[in-house]
């Protein structure tokens, strides 16, 4: 796609163009060159990550150990869920922002464009960092991405790294989100005021201060984690007056808020493509800015429901019990609103919205086990079991990643000026859909019938339902390579034009496909904005 | 040919869903407490159900009534107020519905008073340790011999000639039918969990923290669960059995296991 | 790209950048802060079991009425070199009245040692109800080669005990203040 891209950019150079060769993506400034770099690199994560998660199911697949150590297994299971999360899920949402966002709101690039480009060459230090680890006396980190002490403190000479790469992480997130907030703020067209702003750019806008506000809390736990282990502090060692639950409570308090970022902006991909493939306007715009800003306010008063059994006073459980189904009421008005979208639309299913549409069935239903999960006596049963596994699986995959995927097929186009092979869209739509759920709905009953989660091996009842889910991950993994050939093949298809799609909404499809180098040097016109949205 | 393998295929599923091999639920398990959390889950499950039936329902109905290629003509309408309102108030009503008898249960969950027997449960990387408080009974109880022998890489041994595979200990926890056991648990080294399924039972084992949970298991058996904190390499590896046993044979137990009044924390 | 020719009419991104990485640096801080805060929250709430770890000053003011069993449970972390107990399981006490308690600890290795006992108590709604009047573990206790000790525990449940409370267990956990990082450990 790199490629791709850049060619598609080099023939529509306008003034002055990119640098050649290295040099052009090591000091790119600009907002469409490290969009590319940001979803190239989420890409190659994904496949990291995701052959991470093939070790494990390869392992699952049968009672009985057959290719790794117990050990060994943990690691998988923890780099996996880091290298996802931050670097999978998390860049890609920023690539999608860096790219689009300008282009969105008629601003000519990002507002502060050299923090842009350092923010982005942080991410490959950091995965370089972490990556390193699996090669480390002691191996790589093992005790879950959430590093719990006392046992994270057990982590061999990995441990100082795996700090310092999530430090790295977090700076880099925080720096995008500044970005981000900054161009939103300040490099609005004219004429566009805040609530008339594109979904996608208000949901990111939310998420960019979610980064902002609990990012440093992430950075403040693992920094405390760091000087137990090396400056002869006790911030979670009992010994010495700390206590370890409470870095269970920090790290949640960033955790739950990184849920929504992980999801806010899928919210806001979807809530693009539904109306354009729907040739109706989104229903209800400004509730669902509101929801979204409801669900950014609730995921702060929430963390201490991953938490339910680690001994909390009754009150503290009915508390956040409550505010968690309180979370129900604004992710609802955001499934009905896209329902209601829908609804009398003229509907047409090319691969973004074939993707979309699965995004709004399977997130559902992982908002239907989030529902359980809240309920504190019931969640004593789940915890920790593979329910929670399938849960948040059905929001990350067939939600966040799913949404990535809507979101690249939709602008793809845009960016390289050409229609990507549809019926190879298709495929890759339909097989992943279907493994995505033979993978992870079988989880359900796993965890329903006791099976905990990170066990590299599990008792003889357990073994029809692991292979179902085995087969369905092996095939997920292999499906995405059709993706990678769509990627590969998109500039061998006919040209698009401007607005590539038939009723798109929003300046982005004012400017040509491939959108030029430089797109609005000078904002658009108040006419051009407002005819976008028409 | 086809059509055979997939009739031989249907009939490995359909003997296989035949089999408790397929648990597709949790169990209702054998306490009064398990049996209403059962009852939760269940009634959240059913709610879920019907409110995915009409959601999903009316976005089938308008994939397929409200189609391009049926010809078409999109609406034009953006919002409704009215319809926004309601679609915040029901489900807040459904969710005070499904508020109130959870945390009936919680209460309920809470309420350790008088107990017949109390058992300091320790978590150990990676067995767990029991003491009962009153008798002078402390063990370890750790993954029994064959589980142990099949359970390392290429053991050569298949875990399905294993009887219980990873599930056995060598000594599970005894209790009596009927009596209300208070359990007190902690952790030596790293956070555990200890969970049973049947008796709807988890408790974090947090090293220099005791927390406290009960149950009155109301039936005999045997009933297995496993550590649900990751605690490092054999968290996979430190099962729990409980076996609920009629009174007279508990005592009978507690007679045969009693030891010479050693009360000492040191862990060796 | 240049800040004068596009922006929003008074809108500077510098100052609006500095504003930003501020609240960034501000939750950093904040995220220090939580540990205070939890502190404090633990002491009110009782979470976590946390009991109160200086000396609290409390009058008797005994409530005849009711009758509290007052269980100790005794840990050693991390197969510390400790033998430690506490010389009786259980006492009935009187909510409002002070009652003392002894544990003994002994030291099994032929080197010096210090210890310290971190205390926890269940259930939670009671852990701010068992008032420590005097405990030795509030300081680091210091024991020599093959040393044997008793220690001291002065304490009053109080009066205000929650109605659904009849069972306060008391558990220390010894630990050795020496840090053995599990690596090196065998």
């Amino acid at each position: 796609m790199t490629t791709a891209v850049a060619e598609a950019q080099d023939a529509h150079d306008e003034h002055h163009g990119p640098d050649k060769g290295i040099r052009r993506w090591l000091f790119t400034t600009n907002h469409k060159d490290i969009g590319t770099l940001y979803l190239v690199f989420s890409l190659i994560m994904f496949f990291i990550g995701g052959a991470m998660a093939l070790v494990i199911r390869t392992e699952l697949m049968q009672p009985g150990l057959q290719f790794v150590h117990p050990e060994f297994f943990n690691s998988m299971t923890t780099m996996h869920a880091l290298i996802m999360v931050f670097g999978a899920v998390m860049p890609a949402f920023v690539g999608l922002a860096n790219w689009m966002i300008p282009m969105m709101i008629g601003a000519p690039d990002m507002a502060l464009p050299r923090m842009n480009n350092w923010s982005f060459w942080i991410l490959p230090v950091a995965f370089g960092i972490l990556l390193s680890t699996l090669f480390m006396e002691g191996g790589a980190p093992a005790a879950g991405w959430t590093m719990y002490p006392p046992l994270v403190l057990q982590t061999g000479d990995a441990f100082p790294f795996l700090i310092f790469s999530v430090h790295l992480m977090g700076i880099s997130s925080i720096m995008g989100a500044i970005n981000i907030i900054v161009t939103i703020l300040n490099m609005r067209a004219p004429d566009m005021w805040l609530l008339k702003m594109p979904i996608f750019v208000w949901c990111w806008l939310i998420t960019a201060y979610l980064l902002i506000a609990v990012m440093p809390v992430l950075a403040g736990a693992v920094t405390m984690l760091l000087t137990d282990q090396f400056f002869g502090t006790s911030f979670f060692l009992a010994a010495g007056g700390g206590d370890p639950v409470m870095f269970q409570h920090i790290f949640w308090f960033f955790g739950h808020p990184e849920v929504y970022i992980m999801i806010l902006p899928a919210f806001g991909v979807v809530s693009e493509i539904i109306p354009t493939f729907s040739r109706k306007p989104l229903f209800g715009h400004d509730s669902m800015v509101y929801a979204a800003s409801s669900i950014a306010f609730l995921s702060f008063i929430v963390w201490a429901h991953h938490m339910f059994t680690v001994g909390m006073p009754l009150s503290g459980q009915m508390f956040f019990m409550f505010a968690t189904m309180l979370i129900a009421v604004p992710t609802g008005v955001k499934v009905f609103n896209w329902v209601a979208t829908m609804w009398r639309g003229s509907m047409t299913f090319e691969t973004p919205m074939l993707f979309a549409l699965a995004f709004v069935f399977l997130f559902t239903i992982g908002g239907f086990s989030g529902l359980m999960l809240a309920i504190a006596p019931a969640d004593i049963q789940y915890h920790d079991t593979y329910f929670v596994v399938a849960h948040f699986h059905y929001v990350l995959v067939p939600g966040s990643i799913f949404a990535v995927m809507a979101g690249a097929y939709y602008w793809l186009p845009k960016w390289t000026g050409h229609m990507y092979n549809e019926s190879l869209g298709k495929l890759h739509f339909w097989l992943s859909t279907i493994f995505v759920n033979v993978t992870f709905f079988p989880m359900h009953f796993l965890g329903l019938a006791g099976m905990p989660r990170r066990i590299p091996d599990y008792s003889t009842q357990f073994a029809d339902f692991n292979m179902i889910a085995s087969i369905g991950a092996l095939g997920f993994g292999f499906s995405q390579l059709i993706f990678v050939w769509v990627l590969l093949t998109a500039k061998k298809g006919a040209k698009a034009t401007d607005r590539v799609w038939e009723a798109p909404k929003g300046l982005e499809w004012t400017v040509p496909s491939p959108a030029p180098y430089h797109t609005f040097d000078t904002p658009p016109k108040a006419r051009i904005a407002q005819e976008a949205f028409e | 040919m086809i059509r055979k393998s997939l009739l031989s295929l249907l009939g490995t599923l359909w003997a296989g869903a035949a089999s408790a091999d397929w648990a597709l639920n949790m169990p209702r398990g054998v306490t009064e407490l398990s049996a209403e959390t059962y009852d939760l889950h269940m009634m959240v499950f059913w709610w879920c159900v019907w409110i995915g039936v009409v959601v999903f329902g009316v976005m089938i109905i308008s994939l397929v009534k409200h189609r391009k290629s049926r010809g078409v003509e999109p609406a034009t309408f953006s919002h409704s107020t009215t319809a926004e309102v309601v679609w915040t108030i029901i489900p807040v009503v459904i969710l005070l519905v499904m508020a109130v008898p959870a945390a009936e249960t919680m209460i309920r969950l809470e309420d350790s008073r008088n107990p017949d027997i109390s058992v300091v449960v320790t978590g150990y990387q990676w067995k767990w340790h029991y003491r009962y408080q009153d008798e002078d009974i402390a063990f370890y109880s750790s993954l029994d011999r064959p589980s142990v022998e099949a359970r390392p890489k290429n053991s050569g041994i298949d875990p399905f000639d294993v009887e219980n595979f990873l599930l056995e200990v060598d000594r599970p926890l005894v209790v009596p039918k009927g009596a209300k056991v208070r359990l007190l648990i902690t952790s030596n080294d790293v956070v555990h969990s200890w969970w049973v399924p049947d008796l709807a039972i988890k408790k974090d084992a947090v090293p220099g923290i005791i927390n406290e949970t009960w149950f009155r298991a109301e039936q005999t058996g045997t009933f297995r669960g496993q550590c649900t904190e990751l605690c490092g390499k054999d968290h996979g590896y430190m099962p729990i059995v409980v076996e609920v046993v009629e009174p007279d044979a508990y005592i009978a137990w507690v007679e045969t296991h009693q030891q010479t009044g050693e009360r000492v924390a040191t862990s060796q | 790209m240049s800040d004068s020719t596009n922006n929003r009419p008074g809108n500077d991104n510098r100052s609006l950048t500095r504003k930003l990485l501020l609240l960034a640096a501000a939750m950093f801080g904040f995220g220090y802060l939580l540990v205070p805060l939890y502190d404090v929250f633990c002491e009110i709430t009782g979470f976590g079991g946390r009991t109160n770890s200086v000396a609290e000053i409390s009058r008797e003011d005994p409530d005849f009425s009711r009758s509290i069993r007052v269980e100790f449970v005794t840990t050693v972390n991390e197969y510390a070199p400790w033998e430690f107990v506490a010389d009786r399981d259980s006492m009935e006490v009187t909510p409002g009245k002070m009652y003392y308690a002894t544990f003994t600890a002994r030291n099994l290795t032929e080197d010096k040692k210090v210890a310290q006992a971190v205390p926890s108590v269940a259930p939670i709604s009671a852990s701010g109800h068992f008032k420590k009047i005097e405990c030795f573990c509030f300081t680091n206790q210091e024991f020599q080669a093959n040393e044997e000790r008793a220690m001291p525990l002065q304490f009053i449940v109080d009066p205000d005990l929650p109605e659904f409370v009849d069972t306060i267990t008391l558990q220390y956990t010894f630990y050795d203040t020496v840090r053995v990082s599990a690596n090196d450990g065998s």
